[in-house]
């Protein structure tokens, strides 16, 4: 089923496809997301734009999305289940797609309890493989989520979802991945992929299922800018494993920002080479500037035009 | 059983300061066994309520009263004759009891001693944990007898979502995955297909969401 | 065994068998300060019961000190029956605290009584 959306064009035409990541601001001006988008947009393919993530309130992810596809980036909001309600989820969305975004991201969200507002009632009506499959009913059956038809104007994103091949149980990721893809997902991005051995483990997985020739899957990669950086994501954040020689590379490195953008280049280049991964999804969080160089070195650099 | 703790008794000494008498009154059912409301804790509590006040030079009489349950009205009439005199009713129930007494005395001031906490059971003598949602439309026979609803964070019907890691919520090290556990007790029921079937988003008008709800027996019900 | 004669033993079968209740008690009644003294850690008769009673012990301490009343003015030691000596010196170390702390403020009339709750004669 085909949708406005240029990356989906770019993966269904069998190109490697770049995707980074924009945080909205804590505050009311757009000035940085548009300033971010310029800079990203003759280097990535679309950019995702996170829904309050890690549960601090920021800028609108719609809102922001709107901004970026103003400066001629490609926008794909993300929508976590967190917030909202089916009755906001598919108000929001309506709105979203008449705002001319076509690229939707599902997610679970980050629980409040480490956000800013850790006292807030927490919704999770539904969760995210629902809201994939609901999702991609209502473009392709042209139904809302109760199942009442949409006479006319039915929004057609391009829907994707995220893996975590990195959270347990381990053997379970997989088949939860076949379950996103079961329920409607055409692209997956995984989180930061630091543990290289486990990765390539968990895309064997995908191949024997034949998982990626259902989906597109964009590998998720992560510039660090010091080993406290890489030493805060392996201890602190939940479902995310990074190796000690990553930490020991950039304890020992001169220059440490200069060293996590060589890993993470030579991260992309060796993603490219296995089987099965579509993409490159690189969240340089809170360093949105050096993904054009990112880009560049690894090769990706022009991207294809599409129509 | 439904498990309550006390509120701080400052709280609770605010709620009556304007009292000279007051009765207590504990519930035989749930409170006790969760040693919150039980006979013994009314006890702690009125004479923790009568220093308090003599501190301040201020003296209060308490009297106390355990209503074999409150959370039935008849139970709440044993007590008639106990609260004529008094200014205040301290309730040591769960929210239902403190309500049913203030249906029944409508001219009187009636406060909780606890907050209600969940539904949930004792893992060992002291501790207490929830289990059960109250969510109305029980879905314990998909998920190998442990409730997604309440035990996990986000209440996923498909999860286990991506902060999962080493069998722990991302909330916190201390609460388990109740997805990883769902996990475990499938596989080894040898019924992991099970999980792959794409739960459909839960009917919540069972649950709060529709509204205050009751039940109905009509075979037990007199007259 | 010589021991300050403000002192009122409360016999109880075991340290274990003290309730939060009784020792509440003790000072609504006019207690200045309570001891309990329970058996030494690890020879009770009944396993555990000096072990409850510390708990317990420092729950309604902890109770003390948010109604006003203070926890210091209660305390938890162990000893054994054959250790007179010892149990006259918690005595007057249990005295001293409370002549320092004061009368107790439910009974601003009197002059200081101790109780002590406990299974040591």
């Amino acid at each position: 089923m085909k949708t406005e959306s240029k990356l989906q064009k770019l993966l269904d035409s069998g190109h490697f496809a770049v995707t980074a990541e924009i945080g909205p601001p804590k505050h009311a001006s757009a000035h940085g997301i548009r300033h971010h988008a310029h800079m990203l947009k003759n280097y990535v393919d679309a950019t995702n734009i996170t829904d309050c993530q890690t549960a601090i309130v920021r800028l609108s992810s719609i809102a922001a999305a709107v901004h970026i596809r103003d400066c001629g980036l490609e926008p794909i909001v993300q929508m976590t289940c967190r917030d909202r309600n089916r009755i906001a989820i598919q108000s929001d969305l309506l709105g979203a797609y008449s705002l001319g975004i076509r690229n939707l991201l599902c997610l679970s969200g980050d629980h409040q309890k480490f956000g800013n507002e850790p006292s807030a009632k927490n919704v999770y009506d539904i969760d995210s493989i629902q809201l994939i499959y609901l999702m991609r009913r209502m473009r392709d059956e042209k139904l809302f989520f109760s199942g009442e038809p949409i006479k006319e104007h039915e929004p057609r994103f391009f829907i994707g979802a995220v893996a975590n091949p990195f959270a347990d149980p381990f053997e379970f990721r997989v088949a939860r991945l076949e379950k996103k893809v079961e329920a409607g997902a055409e692209f997956i991005q995984t989180q930061c992929i630091f543990d290289m051995e486990r990765f390539e483990r968990f895309m064997e997985m995908v191949r024997e299922r034949g998982i990626h020739e259902r989906v597109h899957i964009l590998a998720g990669v992560t510039p660090l800018k010091s080993w406290r950086a890489a030493k805060y994501l392996q201890t602190s954040v939940s479902g995310m494993i990074v190796p000690d020689d990553i930490v020991e590379r950039l304890k020992k490195a001169e220059d440490p920002k200069r060293e996590g953008i060589e890993i993470c280049i030579e991260q992309i280049k060796h993603i490219r080479n296995i089987p099965g991964v579509h993409g490159v999804h690189i969240m340089a969080i809170a360093w949105e500037e050096v993904v054009p160089e990112i880009v560049e070195r690894s090769g990706l650099y022009p991207r294809p035009k599409v129509e | 059983m439904i498990i309550a703790q006390q509120k701080p008794i400052k709280d609770i000494a605010e709620m009556i300061a304007d009292c000279k008498k007051v009765l207590l009154v504990g519930c035989a059912g749930c409170v006790t066994v969760c040693l919150a409301g039980g006979e013994k804790e009314t006890e702690i509590l009125a004479a923790a309520l009568r220093i308090m006040r003599r501190l301040q030079d201020n003296p209060l009489e308490t009297v106390t009263y355990v209503a074999t349950r409150q959370c039935d009205p008849e139970y709440i009439a044993t007590m008639d004759n106990l609260v004529k005199d008094v200014d205040a009713i301290i309730s040591l129930a769960c929210g239902v009891g403190v309500q049913y007494i203030a249906e029944r005395y409508h001219d009187k001031w009636v406060v909780p001693a606890l907050d209600t906490k969940f539904i949930g059971g004792s893992k060992v003598h002291g501790v207490w944990e929830e289990k059960c949602g109250l969510c109305g439309d029980c879905v314990l026979h998909r998920t190998g007898g442990i409730c997604p609803i309440i035990r996990c964070s986000k209440s996923i019907l498909n999860g286990p979502c991506g902060g999962s890691q080493y069998g722990k919520c991302e909330i916190s090290k201390d609460v388990d995955c109740a997805w990883q556990l769902i996990y475990d007790r499938m596989k080894a029921l040898g019924r992991l297909d099970k999980l792959m079937e794409i739960q459909p988003p839960k009917d919540w008008s069972k649950s709060r969401d529709g509204g205050p709800r009751k039940a109905i027996r009509e075979d037990v019900m007199i007259g | 065994m010589q021991y300050v004669p403000n002192i009122r033993i409360v016999e109880m079968p075991c340290s274990g068998t003290i309730d939060h209740r009784v020792l509440l008690q003790a000072f609504e009644d006019g207690a200045d300060g309570v001891f309990v003294a329970g058996c030494m850690e690890g020879d009770c008769h009944f396993q555990k019961g000096n072990y409850r009673a510390r708990k317990r012990v420092n729950a309604v301490k902890k109770l003390l000190d948010e109604i006003g009343l203070g926890g210091e003015r209660l305390e938890m030691y162990n000893l054994s029956a054959a250790m007179g000596p010892r149990f006259a010196e918690i005595a007057n170390e249990m005295t001293e605290r409370v002549r320092r702390l004061g009368p107790s403020p439910l009974k601003k009339q009197s002059a200081g009584t101790m109780e002590k709750e406990g299974d040591v004669a």
